[in-house]
């Protein structure tokens, strides 16, 4: 099968350092791609690449055989790709069910800017997501007011409601308790049995292993292996870039 | 938020609709008041702070729908004023336009607004917050030095003169008022449109984050760009009332950069990104202002309290009038209902307490991820 997202040879440099160096990988679709690596590896480099939101020196992005490299966020987003980000990024002045809208809005069929924010289909999809999610019950309330576990819920509810194909989670687990982990990682298997594509940048050894394959793994901005979870936590070359690297903390 | 947001308990909701059914009232109270504001109130002493007090209501609710709602702060838009005092004025002389034929020019100054929002716009959005400020402050000088420099359009220092207007002296004022009033009145309708709408939700996520918003879809330059050009529409016509009624704009009145602090700090003071706040902003400072002015001789003393306005504010209201006072009301609404229990167990909906505790609705309609959300969180 096609991959539905990969990158080929992408390669980005801030400055000195070289961030992405020939980075390649490819998300099957249906499948939840684990990516992991380092502090400092590049993952979330990649993740910003793919999404628009900094422009690759070189190299390809594609989304279902598509070229979309360097395409804009909000094109990107239009394309199919949601994402959510390391530090959860929420409209904290914006209630939690305006937070929802503003995802939706794209797909209203009114294309009259004037017309009232959120139509009621809008509305009535963005409350079933955050039901499925659970925090309906802070739909009126300023999304300022949630726990930082809720907020890593609104921002994966919002990604979810203009209903992308793939959908990239930079960390959904970090800081975050490890009942809440279970939460969503149940929420994440769920989508995923009903179709939907996700590649997860993450931390938490348990959390990916349990979650993801195939798994890739990245070190000084290009892939050192990919596969399975049981071929990757033997895998030399990944055990070596870990210790290496110091632990994986922060 | 001005409103409180859909309530959470049955006491939330009771306020909210309370809320709702007294605001269009109130409003209509207000318009009907300032409609008869001058048939009442016949001294032009009077009407004269009318006339004044409605130009910065239309100025501060216009600049409000762009720097209030997506949170870039301009202080260029006394450029759409000067602009529209100045194109009234050149029209009316090249066009012998006189008496009431004046009004016509209005949707033209309107229109030039807008014309000349299109390149300042593309050029200083390009950057964000203080950078943005500062591009539109040399934006707004380059206005003011072309309108000392292109002397046979402008007049250079003496400006340009209104022709005398043979208006009764008692009633002289009312035309002026009247139209302020609908260019301030036009101007709040479409900001409440705007506030409301999908185009005003978008605004407000850009406010919050941009980038996070463009990565939902939110096309942010075309959004801002839209909002810049709209909110220097009204500026730029009621520039235009302003010259007809003072009869005269020089490139320091015109182009006056008090005037970009004035309509700032009225917005801060009532309440940035709401729709009455810029109102009563205007309100409250414009007719203090003049009284002022009138008092103490030296019309410098104000600016030192203009200053000292701003820091009041910013120190006391830093989110202004209108969003402290609906809060004030929602948890004091709250703390009634909830009949004199502990103060923690109030609910007020869009209380920004990250405390705010919304427990007490989880006993109906919450799926179970709902109950173990909150239990975690």
């Amino acid at each position: 099968m096609s991959a539905l997202l990969s990158t080929e040879g992408l390669e980005k440099a801030y400055g000195g350092v070289q961030a992405l160096s020939g980075a390649t990988i490819e998300v099957a679709p249906g499948s939840i791609g684990g990516l992991i690596g380092p502090n400092g590896s590049g993952k979330t480099t990649l993740f910003n690449v793919i999404t628009g939101y900094a422009r690759a020196d070189s190299g390809q992005v594609f989304l279902d055989g598509r070229a979309i490299t360097n395409a804009r966020p909000e094109k990107v987003f239009a394309l199919g790709i949601g994402r959510t980000f390391q530090l959860t990024r929420i409209f904290p002045s914006l209630t939690v069910l305006e937070n929802m809208l503003i995802a939706a809005q794209h797909k209203e069929r009114s294309r009259n800017p004037f017309a009232v924010a959120g139509g009621a289909a809008s509305r009535r999809h963005a409350m079933e997501l955050l039901e499925f999610t659970g925090i309906a019950s802070h739909a009126g309330a300023l999304a300022q007011t949630l726990s930082y576990g809720q907020r890593k819920l609104l921002e994966l509810s919002y990604v979810l409601v203009a209903d992308p194909d793939i959908v990239l989670l930079d960390e959904p687990a970090g800081g975050v308790n490890p009942s809440l982990i279970n939460h969503l990682a149940a929420r994440i298997r769920e989508l995923n049995a009903a179709g939907k594509t996700f590649l997860i940048v993450e931390h938490n050894m348990d959390f990916v292993m349990g979650l993801c394959d195939p798994i890739t793994v990245l070190d000084y901005g290009s892939v050192i292996a990919s596969g399975p979870p049981d071929v990757i936590r033997n895998d030399p070359a990944v055990l070596d870039a870990y210790l290496g690297a110091g632990d994986d903390e922060g | 938020m001005t409103a409180p947001s859909s309530g959470a308990t049955a006491a939330g909701r009771a306020w909210h609709v309370a809320w709702r059914a007294w605001r269009p009232a109130g409003s209509l109270v207000v318009l009907v008041a300032a409609i008869l504001f001058p048939l009442v109130f016949t001294n032009p002493a009077v009407t004269n702070y009318g006339v004044f007090t409605l130009v910065f209501v239309a100025a501060a609710s216009a600049w409000n729908i762009f720097s209030g709602y997506s949170g870039y702060i301009s202080l260029g838009h006394a450029v759409f004023f000067g602009s529209g005092a100045y194109f009234v004025g050149i029209a009316t002389k090249d066009w012998h336009y006189t008496g009431s034929k004046v009004f016509a020019l209005l949707p033209l100054a309107g229109l030039l607004g807008a014309i000349l929002a299109v390149p300042f716009g593309l050029v200083a959005l390009r950057v964000r917050r203080h950078t943005f400020v500062v591009i539109t402050i040399a934006v707004f000088f380059i206005f003011q030095l072309m309108a000392y420099n292109l002397q046979s359009i402008t007049g250079g220092t003496s400006g340009l003169l209104a022709p005398t207007i043979n208006y009764a002296a008692a009633t002289y004022n009312n035309p002026f008022y009247y139209a302020a009033f609908a260019i301030a009145a036009g101007t709040i309708a479409l900001s409440w449109l705007i506030r409301r709408s999908r185009f005003g939700l978008q605004l407000r996520a850009i406010r919050d984050d941009e980038d996070r918003a463009r990565g939902l879809g939110v096309r942010a330059e075309r959004v801002k760009l839209s909002a810049f050009v709209i909110s220097a529409v009204p500026v730029a016509m009621i520039g235009g009332v302003w010259w007809y009624y003072t009869t005269l704009v020089d490139p320091s009145s015109g182009f006056d950069p008090l005037f970009d602090v004035a309509i700032a700090l009225m917005a801060f003071l009532g309440g940035l990104g709401t729709v009455a706040g810029p109102v009563l902003g205007a309100l409250i400072i414009e007719p203090a202002e003049l009284y002022f002015q009138q008092q103490v001789s030296s019309g410098y003393i104000f600016l030192i309290l203009y200053g000292a306005l701003f820091l009041v504010v910013i120190l006391v209201l830093p989110r202004g009038v209108i969003p402290t006072a609906a809060e004030l009301i929602t948890k004091w609404n709250a703390r009634r209902k909830n009949g004199g229990g502990p103060p923690g167990q109030a609910l007020p909906a869009s209380a920004p307490s990250p405390e705010v505790d919304l427990s007490a609705d989880g006993s109906k309609g919450s799926s179970p991820q709902a109950s173990t959300a909150r239990g975690l969180a």
